[in-house]
């Protein structure tokens, strides 16, 4: 099972070691992470996209709380999950094409960001299963390199993590 | 008032300030400026001969005062001999600061001379780690480290000063007080929670109480006694939690796991309540009841991830064990279990001197160790090693007060003896006796000078049986016994060995030499070694 767990962490140097490190020794898998600091600056906020069982969720955030640079540890509830990542495509594209593309651009919502001759690079932000679509839509012209940022999310409703 | 020293001057007043009296270490280029600060200290520095071992006697130092000793080492391989020691530290749950030099700030990176990532190489084995670039922080750090190390469930915290910084110039104030945002560790138990395990032992008929190390770091050795007693609720303990109660306590069954005695291993299997008391239900302590359904589990903890980690359970607690015992042993009532401890008692009576013969060509280990019982004074501090010396230790030391240490998670070879000079350096008054096989003191033998040097008068009992003892057992006993690489051959004789240190020793052959040995060994008051002959197929296990 995936669970998406937020963490908010004294913004130290080599406290993203210490949280890699803990998830590869203890054999917990790592989907995604990212990182950013928060309206605190000395305070960064972590999502890391994990897989494992009940157990291992529960071990994860007994495990991180020991750290000392770990303020919070929050897993995310699946039902209430705002969740997004940005990818970025750069796609073979003649001046033949452009126009299917931005076709493909306005149906998802994507933006165009830069056009050269030969290609055209598309930005989308979404969740997993929009992203997962727009490559599909992609596929048929030669994806010359794709980046995706790991999965940054919070909690849905009022509720907020803060310190 | 402020002052304005030097980092290294202030890393001295900061020790002072935490009542440090004694550090144990081994100087390098990178860590110069703190030694050259410290001839100004009252701080005594004992010189080790091997880093890892400055780290094994603050280990020891620690475990007997219960706060943060101190270690030192220089850059590079200096650090990193200390890992093994920092790691040990850390699976035992001990208070220790380590303090490393590290190369100049601008050559960090560079690989220069002597230059390791020792914060990157600790991180799996340490509490929390500093490499501390900006002077200006350092009284604050010191502080934390301290507060960190000590607190909570205790361990090594690391603090890697390169050169140049500890040159430059601070304005010194130590702080009182400390307050870290992210790190706040539960004190106070759940009342609820609390009053739920009282209800539990109110109504199991076969309630077993399992002690652990962490009733050592909560100084709430007296309270295990009390409850039990107060309660009726046999005892067993784990590795770390020997010597919590006096072996001869009606009520204690001995040691639990795959070395333990069978007394507290039936125990265990048959027990409907287990009240786990900071142990951490370790893979060699209770794989006995992994599979069990049928009774309950009590688990208290300071440390909320070693709840149901390797064991579920049905009533956690986390909290310090000194206020949450407190709290429980004012509120459960005297129980009759009269059966059930009668029940547990028949199999220590059953199992008594099952092979207690003396023998006449090499000792028997069970016989000798009860032997050194009977004429250990009662402050002592027993230190085993790694291996069968371990476990026969472990097995038959009968101590009525008195503090056993091992190196109980690790298990690493070469612990006793360092662990010895730091409990010694600690607590002068004890008799302090380091127990190790021929394999380990093998790894640790270059400590003999230490404690000429610094006159510390540890004893050293070593069971010799030209084997790496415990390998032996495993080759024997899953490979066939195909023996490979278990064999001492080329050992020196470890009286003549001592000697030449001026240290006096001497031979035990059988178990009629022992008591007059022993008792030499006892009024001594310089260091004194015995090799003491073990038979080759002796099993760990008597």
């Amino acid at each position: 099972m995936k669970h998406t767990i937020s963490i908010l962490v004294e913004n130290n140097a080599g406290v993203l070691a210490r949280i890699s490190g803990l998830f590869a020794r203890r054999g917990y898998n790592i989907h995604s992470l990212a990182v950013g600091i928060t309206d605190n600056e000395k305070i960064s906020r972590i999502t890391i996209v994990a897989e494992g069982s009940d157990y291992t969720l529960e071990q994860i955030e007994k495990q991180l709380n020991k750290l000392i640079d770990v303020i919070k540890v929050r897993s995310l509830p699946a039902d209430k999950l705002l969740a997004r990542e940005l990818v970025l495509v750069k796609v073979c594209c003649k001046p033949a094409e452009r126009s299917e593309l931005i076709d493909i651009a306005e149906i998802t919502t994507a933006k165009i960001s830069d056009v050269s001759p030969e290609t055209m690079t598309l930005e989308l932000s979404g969740n997993q299963y929009n992203i997962a679509t727009f490559e599909e839509l992609l596929r048929p012209y030669k994806i010359i390199e794709i980046v995706r940022t790991g999965t940054v999310a919070m909690q849905k409703g009022s509720e907020g993590l803060r310190i | 008032m402020s002052q304005r020293i030097t980092v290294a001057e202030a890393l001295i007043k900061c020790l002072e300030s935490e009542g440090i009296t004694t550090i144990f270490g081994y100087p390098g280029a990178a860590i110069c400026p703190f030694y050259n600060k410290l001839t100004d200290s009252k701080i005594k520095h004992i010189l080790v001969r091997h880093e890892a071992n400055a780290g094994h006697a603050a280990s020891g130092f620690a475990r007997i005062t219960g706060k943060p000793a101190v270690c030192v080492a220089t850059s590079g391989p200096g650090a990193t001999n200390l890992i093994t020691a920092i790691a040990t530290a850390y699976m035992d749950s001990i208070p220790m600061i380590a303090i490393t030099g590290q190369v100049s700030t601008e050559q960090i990176g560079r690989d220069v001379f002597q230059e390791a990532d020792i914060t990157g190489a600790t991180e799996p084995f340490v509490k929390h780690s500093y490499l501390i670039k900006d002077a200006a922080l350092v009284p604050e750090i010191i502080k934390k480290a301290f507060y960190i190390a000590g607190s909570g469930r205790p361990g090594p915290v690391l603090l890697d000063i390169p050169y140049d910084v500890q040159l430059q110039e601070i304005d010194f104030k130590y702080p009182d007080n400390v307050e870290i945002n992210s790190y706040r560790p539960c004190l106070e138990g759940n009342k609820l929670q609390i009053k739920r395990v009282a209800e539990a032992i109110a109504e199991a008929k076969k309630p077993l109480i399992c002690a652990g190390g962490g009733l050592f770091t909560a100084n709430a050795r007296e309270l295990v006694q009390c409850i039990a007693e107060k309660a009726n609720i046999p005892v067993i303990c784990t590795m770390m939690g020997i010597s919590l109660m006096p072996s001869d306590h009606p009520l204690f069954l001995g040691m639990v796991g795959m070395h333990g005695c069978s007394a507290a291993n039936r125990a265990i299997s048959e027990c409907d309540l287990l009240i786990l008391l900071g142990a951490r239900v370790g893979d060699r302590a209770v794989t006995a009841i992994k599979e069990r359904e049928d009774f309950k589990v009590v688990h208290i903890d300071i440390d909320p991830a070693e709840i149901g980690k390797n064991l579920p359970v049905n009533i956690p607690v986390v909290g310090d064990l000194k206020a949450v015992l407190t709290q429980l042993s004012e509120i459960i009532r005297p129980q009759e279990n009269a059966d059930w401890i009668e029940q547990c008692r028949s199999c220590i009576i059953k199992n008594a001197h099952k092979d207690g013969k003396p023998r006449t060509d090499g000792v028997n280990p069970a016989v000798f160790l009860e032997e050194l019982s009977k004429l250990l004074p009662g402050k002592c501090v027993i230190s085993a090693d790694v291996g069968q010396n371990q476990i026969w230790t472990a097995n038959n030391l009968k101590l009525k007060s008195g503090r056993f240490i091992t190196s109980g998670g690790m298990g690493t070879m070469g612990y006793s003896v360092p662990a010895a000079i730091g409990a010694k350096s600690a607590d002068p008054d004890a008799e302090v006796i380091a127990i190790c096989g021929d394999g380990s003191f093998q790894m640790q033998m270059m400590e003999l000078a230490t404690m000429v040097q610094h006159r510390i008068n540890v004893k050293i009992i070593i069971m010799t049986n030209n084997r790496l003892g415990m390998v032996r057992e495993v080759q024997t006993n899953n490979y066939n016994n195909r023996l490979v690489a278990i064999f001492l051959d080329g050992s020196p004789d470890f009286v003549k060995l001592a000697a030449a240190y001026g240290i006096h020793g001497e031979y035990v052959n059988n178990n009629s030499e022992a008591e007059k040995a022993l008792e030499n060994l006892i009024k001594s008051d310089k260091p004194y070694i015995l090799q003491v002959k073990v038979d080759e197929n002796e099993k760990s296990l008597l």
